[in-house]
């Protein structure tokens, strides 16, 4: 594209990502699209949407409804050479899917050696704060982040979702992309010629500060970019990290910045206990501890199921716990 | 079922302790008798029985490919125990024996096309000699060795899966990819690429996994080119199949909306025949098909098994006539005439193979543990150079010492030297 005009858009989250896997399935025939209501409806979130007319049922495949059953023969469809991204339709209903995505998916390409890799992608609508019923609104990264041979990433603008689902799809391995369904709607400028970075495996500073680092990713970065604007009211200079991947961590973007801020804060939705936040937290107290004025510290949920929609704002960390979250640091 | 006497020297198991007195019978009231008969060619003795459907897919079957047929059987049976006694002697770290489903592992696998695809699950070694693959190669797995023996990439045949019933919804889908690659053929005006099928394999305990009815679901909603091939061995480790199923496994293809066929399993005629036929189906579009294959692991489930506390010896005794082997036997010498001289120079040419054999295995390695930092991704991975820096750190750091114990021989020596040496 040579018009200027025509090399951003400004769009939502949801369509972006449409667009992301029409440009996938139109430069590469061997991407195909497998998942429930994916077809005709074009998704419970619609993200597929129109993807069916366009390419066919062959690669918009509405599938059977069996969360296994997906990601179970994506696999086998990856050993044939192709390149399926599945949709599984709330974050809470991947575990059918689990044996299938840690004991096969990520692990198939050490199994065999190195002799067969299966790039299949896993679109996850991820996180809470949507007034749902139970099993729609966790965040399940740990467990997958726990596992070796996976990759995870998610966007937290229409711009890296344009990219990131593109460059997952073209991974050679899996990757289990994340999508924060919260921000679906979220409206922001893509630039259609160019990813904000071209290895989707990196975080990104997207605000800088000075005396402390806020690492959050998906759903709560508007939060955090939000909680970093009030504290700068109360003089406090926050600078905020989108990790955009959560496995690999990119953690020479958050050694940098420690290293500049001595302060760390970890925000996500899922539970603090065994959470994302912890490891991030050891390795950085490793790596910086010299430069650290204060233990990390983490806010997130609670060591409890999901709670239920009335109360969830309660659970998942806002602009308050964040904002609280940071006083704890600059305590000691 | 007259019960025999019993040989092993080893009391027989008595109710409760014998599974099969707690397990489902199959008697409930709602069961519907199977009307589904078992697709045999051979009897017994190793007479031919004829099967209006089913005997044509063996009429080109001459002497020779019956004595081939013979010979793999035999393989793989000196191979299953030469397999026991290494882990016996240590040398293993685990066997899952196949002794008595010879049958219906060679001949399935020799019904396959040159552009067929074969998923197995962990017990099918007869399967994998006939695959082409050497047997040295094949036991690196169980030796511990590697993380699986062969590459699929030149084998057309997948790793062996632990996780019961998990590559069955693998085979589905690259039996979906095969139709597909013809659909996106004709949408490009291209030829058609030739005609292809999977088999895939597991056992009457995994037909109870999930994903294995999903793998049913799928594999129908997509016409996928795949046969299911069941092994009804009857045991699931110590559970027996009436637990798993109050019906044949076979018949539930027809909940399905596929056709499924049950086959002596000890038949090697039969299981070819029945094999060919589905391959064939499935090739041409009229998949998928399932085959039940009734056998019997006459041996234990894997060499840390006993099956003398869940099984009797009658049991095996009932089995031991529908040899395959002895049926196979039976067979040559009642049709053409085969002499014992013909078949001990088939045991003395395997003896002589499984010596060589034994030494290839014996001869080999483990992998060494750094190069399995490359094969976890297929791109480069950051966490994974970091950890394989703090692994070859801790491992140089032996070196250095053994260095300084090169200076000073009674120093200590590290742990982790000691045992690389």
């Amino acid at each position: 594209m040579s018009d200027t005009k025509e090399s951003t858009l400004r769009t939502t989250m949801a369509k972006a990502l449409t667009l992301g896997m029409r440009r996938a399935m139109s430069e590469d025939r061997s991407v195909l699209l497998m998942g429930e209501d994916i077809g005709s409806l074009g998704g419970v979130y619609r993200v597929t949407e129109g993807l069916k007319a366009d390419f066919g049922a062959h690669r918009v495949r509405d599938t059977p409804l069996g969360e296994a059953g997906i990601v179970g023969t994506a696999i086998g469809m990856a050993m044939r050479g192709y390149r399926p991204v599945c949709e599984i339709q709330f974050d809470g209903f991947t575990f059918p899917a689990f044996n299938q995505i840690t004991t096969q998916l990520a692990k198939m390409h050490a199994r065999t050696n190195g002799d067969v890799a299966v790039p299949v992608t896993i679109r996850i609508p991820n996180g809470g704060v949507i007034g749902s019923v139970e099993h729609h609104s966790e965040s399940p990264e740990a467990l997958f982040a726990h596992t070796a041979g996976l990759r995870i990433v998610t966007p937290s603008t229409p711009q890296d979702a344009y990219w990131m689902i593109q460059q997952s799809i073209a991974c050679p391995d899996p990757v289990i992309f994340l999508e924060p369904k919260r921000r679906y709607w979220l409206k922001g400028e893509v630039n259609l010629l160019q990813p904000n970075t071209p290895d989707p495996f990196s975080a990104q500073v997207v605000r800088e500060g000075e005396q402390l680092t806020l690492v959050a990713w998906g759903p709560l970065v508007p939060v955090a970019m939000a909680a970093a604007e009030a504290a700068s009211q109360d003089g406090r200079s926050v600078e905020v990290v989108d990790l955009r991947s959560l496995s690999p961590v990119d953690f020479d973007t958050l050694e940098a910045s420690v290293n500049h801020t001595g302060r760390m804060v970890i925000a996500h939705e899922a539970p603090v206990f065994g959470g994302l936040g912890g490891e991030i937290a050891s390795r950085i107290t490793d790596r910086c501890f010299y430069s650290l004025e204060a233990p990390v510290q983490r806010v997130g949920g609670y060591h409890l199921p999901y709670p239920p929609a009335g109360v969830e704002e309660e659970y998942v960390p806002d602009l308050d716990r964040i904002l609280d979250a940071i006083d704890r640091a600059f305590a000691y | 079922m007259t019960p025999t006497e019993n040989t092993s020297g080893k009391p027989e198991p008595t109710d409760p302790h014998d599974a099969r007195a707690t397990a489902g019978t199959g008697a409930h009231p709602a069961t519907v008798e199977s009307t589904l008969p078992v697709v045999g060619l051979l009897d017994e003795t190793g007479a031919r029985v004829q099967d209006s459907r089913f005997s044509p897919w063996i009429e080109d079957l001459g002497r020779q490919e019956i004595e081939e047929i013979y010979r793999s059987m035999l393989r793989a049976r000196r191979l299953d125990e030469m397999a026991t006694s290494l882990q016996r002697q240590g040398q293993m770290v685990l066997w899952p024996p196949l002794r008595g489903q010879e049958a219906a592992q060679v001949a399935s696998a020799r019904a396959l096309g040159t552009e067929d695809y074969v998923f197995p699950s962990y017990r099918e070694h007869a399967v994998i000699l006939e695959r082409g693959i050497p047997a040295e190669e094949m036991m690196t797995q169980f030796r511990g060795h590697t993380a699986s023996s062969w590459k699929p990439s030149e084998t057309r045949t997948q790793i062996y899966s632990l996780v019961l019933g998990a590559q069955v919804p693998h085979a589905v889908g690259y039996a979906m990819g095969i139709t597909q690659d013809q659909k996106l053929a004709a949408e490009e005006g291209q030829n058609p690429p030739p005609e292809a099928a999977v088999l895939v394999y597991y056992g009457d305990g995994a037909s109870t996994e999930g994903e294995v009815h999903e793998s049913m679901v799928f594999a129908a909603s997509y016409d996928a080119p795949v046969v299911f091939f069941v092994q009804n061995n009857q045991w699931a480790i110590s559970v027996p199949f009436s637990t798993q199923s109050r019906v044949p496994l076979a018949t539930r293809a027809a909940g399905y909306g596929f056709e499924g066929v049950r086959v002596d399993g000890n038949d090697p005629l039969a299981v070819l025949a029945v094999t060919r036929w589905a391959l064939a189906e499935a090739r041409q579009g009229r998949g998928p098909v399932m085959i039940e294959a009734e056998t019997f692991r006459l041996g234990a489930h894997t060499t840390a098994d006993d099956p003398t506390k869940y099984r009797r010896t009658d049991e095996e005794q009932l089995w031991a006539p529908r040899d395959p082997l002895l049926r196979t036997r039976n067979l040559l010498e009642r049709e053409y005439g085969a002499e014992d001289v013909w078949f001990q120079g088939v045991e003395d040419e395997t003896s002589e193979w499984i010596k060589a054999t034994r030494a290839g295995i014996l001869a080999g390695g483990p992998v060494d543990l750094e190069q399995r930092f490359d094969v976890v991704y297929a791109t480069d991975h950051p966490l994974v150079a970091e950890e394989r820096g703090w692994y070859r750190e801790y491992q140089d750091s032996f070196v250095e010492e053994d260095n300084d114990d090169a200076a000073d021989a009674s120093g200590p020596r590290g742990l982790g030297r000691e045992e690389q040496a």
